[in-house]
C-alpha cells in the first residue's frame, strides 16, 4: 500500500554534540518489512520516530508515497501510520476495545463499523473477544497487553506500521508466538512496517530486509541471506556470525516457507 | 440547639466556598507546574512553604490588612487549601505513565485530546486524594475563624469552654469531628467512582 | 513588625517555649509511635486498622480535641501536650510502617539467608533503610505540631500563641502580626531543617 523513503535524514537533539542519526538513505518497498538493527543508542529508534514525526529532522527528507512527511499534517499524518512501543502504552481507564478503538474514534468511524473491527481485530491477534473485549489493560498479561497494542496500531487500517521493540519485554516462548503471528499479520494485510529491535534472531526470522545501524550511520541495508554472504563491514560480519548462526539460517528457511503458505 | 445548625451551616459555608475558590486558583497552578519545567520548581517551593504555615497564624497574618469577618477567614482558608491540591495535581500530571503519552502522540491525538483523554482520566484519582486533604484541613482549620469573628463551630466549642458547658463544649467537638471524617469518607468514596477503573 | 523590634526578648521567651513544648511532645510521641508502628509493620492484617483509627482521631479538629482536654486537665500546660502527643502518632506511625514496607524484600531474604537473627535484620538492614521515610514522618508531625501549639496562646498561656491571643483581646493587631509571623518562620525553618537531614540520611 505505500512505501516509506529515507533520504539523506539527520536528527540531533538539542545540546548534543552530534547526530543521533546521520544522513541515512535506504527505501521500504510496499508491503515490506524492515528490520532496523543495531545495539542500544545507536539512532535506530530515533530514526523510526521520524517516520511519524515524533522526532523532528535536521536535514534530509522522509516521504511516505512520494509524499514528504513534512508537508503533512502531522495528527493527520500520525492517525494513518501505526504505532507500537515496547512499553506498550494501553491507556489504563480504558476497555481494551476502547483501546484498539481509539484510532478510528478519532477518525470518527461510526460505531457499529468500530464495533465489528474490534472483533475482528481482536479475533485476528488470537484474543477472543467475548472474553476480552470489555477487560481492562491490568488484568492482561504481558503477552496479550502487546497483542492488543497490535491490535490498536493496525485498527484504522494504516498505510504502514512503525514497531519500536515492540517484543522486547516479554519471554521468549511468548516472544516466539508474537513474532510468527506478526509475519502472517503483515503478509496478510500487506503492510509496509519498520520493525526496530537490538536482538538478532528477531531480526533474521522478521525481516524481508535488514538494515544494521551503528552510531547514528547505516553498516548495511541487506536481505538475511546477503547479510551473511556478503557483509559490507567488518562489524556487519562480526555482528551476523555472533552466537548461533545455524539457529539463524534455520529461521529464514521457515520464514521463507511461511511466506509461501500466506500467498 | 438551633443555634448548633445555625452554625453548622456557617462552617460548611465558610469551608465550601474557601475549597471553590481554592479549586478555582490551584488546579490551574498544579496544571502550570505539571507542563511547565521552568516554573515547576517556583510553583512547588511556594507550595511547600504554604504547607508548613501554621492555619492560625495564616488567619491572623490577613487580619490587619482585610479585618474580620467571614471574608477575610474564607481568603485565609483558601490560601491555606491551594498548596494541597497544586501539589497533589502536579503530582498526578507527572504520575501518568510516558509509555501511554508516547502511544497518545504517535497515533495522532492532538495536545487537547491527549490532555482530555489520556491525563485528565488518569490524573484524577491522585488529583482526588489532594482535594480530600484540603478537604479535610479546610473543616478542621475553620473551627480556628471562630477568633477572627468569622463564626462558625469554632464558636460554639469557644462557647462551651468559656461558660464551662461539658454538654455544648462535647457536642460541638463532636459535630466538627463527624463533618471532617465524613467530608474525608464522603470524597474518598466519590473518588472510587469517579475514578476510572483500572 | 515593630513588635517585634520593641519586645525582643519576650518574643524570644515565647519561641523558646514553643519549641520546648514542640520538642519535648516530639520526643514522648516517637517513643510510643516507633514501636507502635513496628509492631502494625509486622502484622499486616492489624496495621490498616491501626492506621486507620489514628488517622480518625488526625481528622479531629485540633481546637476541638483541645476543648475536651481541657475539660480533662483543665487549663494550663497539660491539655496542649496531651493533643500534641495524639496528633503526632498518625503521622509518625504511618511512615514508620511505609519505611519498613519499603525495603526491598529481596534484601531482608539475604540478610536472613546470612544468617541475621529477626533483630539484627530489623536493626541492621530494615531501620537502616527506613530511617529516611521515617525522618519524613517527624518533618510533617514536627511542621502540624508547631501549628497546633499555636493554640497554646488560648489554653495554657504557652509559646508564641500567647502573642496573637493577647494581641486580640489588647486589639493590638502588631502582637498578632509578631506571633504569627515568628510561628510561620519557626515552621520554616524547621521544615528546611529536617529536609536536610533527610537528605542527609538518604544519600547514606
Amino acid at each position: 500500500m505505500s512505501s516509506i523513503t529515507f533520504d539523506g535524514v539527520t536528527v540531533r537533539y538539542p545540546g548534543a554534540e552530534s547526530d543521533a542519526v546521520e544522513n541515512v538513505s535506504f527505501e521500504c518497498d510496499d508491503g515490506e518489512l524492515v528490520v532496523l538493527l543495531g545495539p542500544s543508542g545507536c539512532g535506530k529508534s530515533t530514526l523510526l520516530r521520524t517516520v511519524n514525526r515524533l522526532v523532528p529532522l535536521a536535514a534530509g527528507r522522509v516521504r511516505i508515497d512520494g509524499n514528504d512527511v513534512n508537508a503533512l499534517d502531522a495528527v493527520e499524518l500520525r492517525r494513518s501510520v501505526g504505532y507500537v512501543i515496547q512499553a506498550v502504552g494501553l491507556f489504563a481507564h480504558m476497555t481494551v476495545a476502547q483501546n484498539v478503538a481509539v484510532v478510528p474514534s478519532l477518525r470518527g468511524w461510526s460505531r457499529d463499523e468500530t464495533a465489528r473491527r474490534v472483533d475482528e481485530l481482536l479475533r485476528m491477534i488470537g484474543l477472543d473477544p467475548a472474553a476480552y473485549r470489555d477487560r481492562r489493560p491490568s488484568r492482561l498479561s504481558g503477552g496479550e497487553a502487546q497483542r492488543v497494542g497490535v491490535a490498536r496500531a493496525i485498527a484504522a487500517r494504516p498505510r504502514a506500521l512503525l514497531m519500536d521493540e515492540p517484543f522486547g519485554a516479554v519471554d521468549a516462548i511468548v516472544r516466539t508466538a508474537l513474532q510468527r503471528e506478526l509475519v502472517r499479520i503483515v503478509a496478510e494485510l500487506h503492510t509496509t512496517t519498520l520493525f526496530v529491535t537490538h536482538d538478532m534472531d528477531e531480526a533474521f526470522r522478521l525481516a524481508d530486509r535488514i538494515v544494521v545501524m551503528r552510531s547514528g550511520r547505516v553498516e548495511q541495508v541487506a536481505r538475511p541471506q546477503e547479510l551473511f554472504e556478503r557483509p559490507a563491514t567488518e562489524y556487519v560480519r562480526d555482528l551476523v556470525h555472533a552466537g548461533d548462526d545455524v539457529y539463524r539460517r534455520y529461521f529464514m528457511r521457515g520464514r521463507a516457507l511461511l511466506r509461501g503458505l500466506a500467498e | 440547639m438551633a443555634e448548633l445548625w445555625a452554625h453548622v451551616a456557617q462552617h460548611l459555608t465558610l469551608a465550601g466556598a474557601a475549597l471553590a475558590l481554592a479549586l478555582l486558583a490551584g488546579l490551574p497552578l498544579g496544571v502550570l507546574a505539571a507542563e511547565s519545567a521552568g516554573l515547576r520548581g517556583g510553583v512547588l517551593a511556594l507550595a511547600g512553604v504554604g504547607r508548613t504555615l501554621p492555619s492560625l497564624a495564616v488567619l491572623m497574618l490577613l487580619l490587619p490588612w482585610l479585618g474580620v469577618g467571614m471574608a477575610p477567614a474564607i481568603v485565609a482558608l483558601a490560601l491555606l487549601a491551594i498548596p494541597p491540591i497544586v501539589i497533589s495535581v502536579d503530582l498526578a500530571i507527572r504520575g501518568v505513565p510516558a509509555a501511554a503519552l508516547d502511544a497518545a502522540a504517535g497515533m495522532g491525538m492532538t495536545p487537547l485530546q491527549r490532555f482530555a483523554r489520556v491525563v485528565v482520566p488518569l490524573a484524577l484519582p491522585v488529583s482526588f486524594s489532594g482535594l480530600r486533604t484540603a478537604a479535610t484541613e479546610t473543616i478542621a482549620s475553620a473551627t480556628l475563624a471562630t477568633f477572627i469573628g468569622a463564626g462558625g463551630l469554632g464558636d460554639e466549642i469557644v462557647r462551651g469552654l468559656q461558660t464551662d458547658d461539658a454538654a455544648l463544649l462535647f457536642a460541638a467537638a463532636a459535630v466538627v469531628a463527624a463533618l471532617a471524617l465524613g467530608a474525608d469518607l464522603a470524597l474518598g468514596a466519590a473518588g472510587r467512582i469517579v475514578a476510572p477503573r483500572t | 513588625m515593630s513588635y517585634l523590634a520593641s519586645h525582643p526578648l519576650r518574643v524570644a521567651t515565647l519561641l523558646g517555649g514553643h519549641v520546648e513544648i514542640v520538642a519535648v511532645a516530639l520526643a514522648v510521641a516517637l517513643l510510643i509511635a516507633v514501636p507502635l508502628g513496628l509492631f502494625a509493620a509486622r502484622r499486616p492484617r492489624l496495621s490498616p486498622w491501626l492506621l486507620g483509627t489514628l488517622g480518625a482521631i488526625y481528622t479531629i479538629p485540633s481546637l476541638a480535641l483541645l476543648a475536651v482536654l481541657v475539660r480533662a486537665f483543665g487549663l494550663g500546660f497539660a491539655p496542649i501536650f496531651v493533643a500534641l502527643v495524639v496528633y503526632a502518632q498518625f503521622m509518625l506511625a504511618r511512615n514508620v510502617v511505609a519505611g519498613i514496607a519499603g525495603v526491598d524484600p529481596a534484601q531482608v531474604d539475604a540478610a536472613r539467608g546470612l544468617g541475621m537473627s529477626p533483630l539484627q535484620v530489623l536493626l541492621r538492614v530494615e531501620f537502616p533503610q527506613a530511617l529516611p521515610v521515617m525522618i519524613g514522618g517527624v518533618r510533617i508531625a514536627a511542621i502540624a505540631m508547631i501549628a497546633i501549639a499555636t493554640l497554646g496562646g488560648y489554653v495554657g498561656g504557652v509559646g508564641l500563641g500567647v502573642l496573637i491571643f493577647n494581641g486580640l483581646t489588647l486589639h493590638q493587631p502588631q502582637m498578632i502580626v509578631a506571633g504569627s509571623v515568628t510561628a510561620s518562620a519557626l515552621a520554616v525553618a524547621v521544615d528546611a531543617l529536617l529536609r536536610l537531614v533527610e537528605r542527609r540520611f538518604a544519600t547514606a
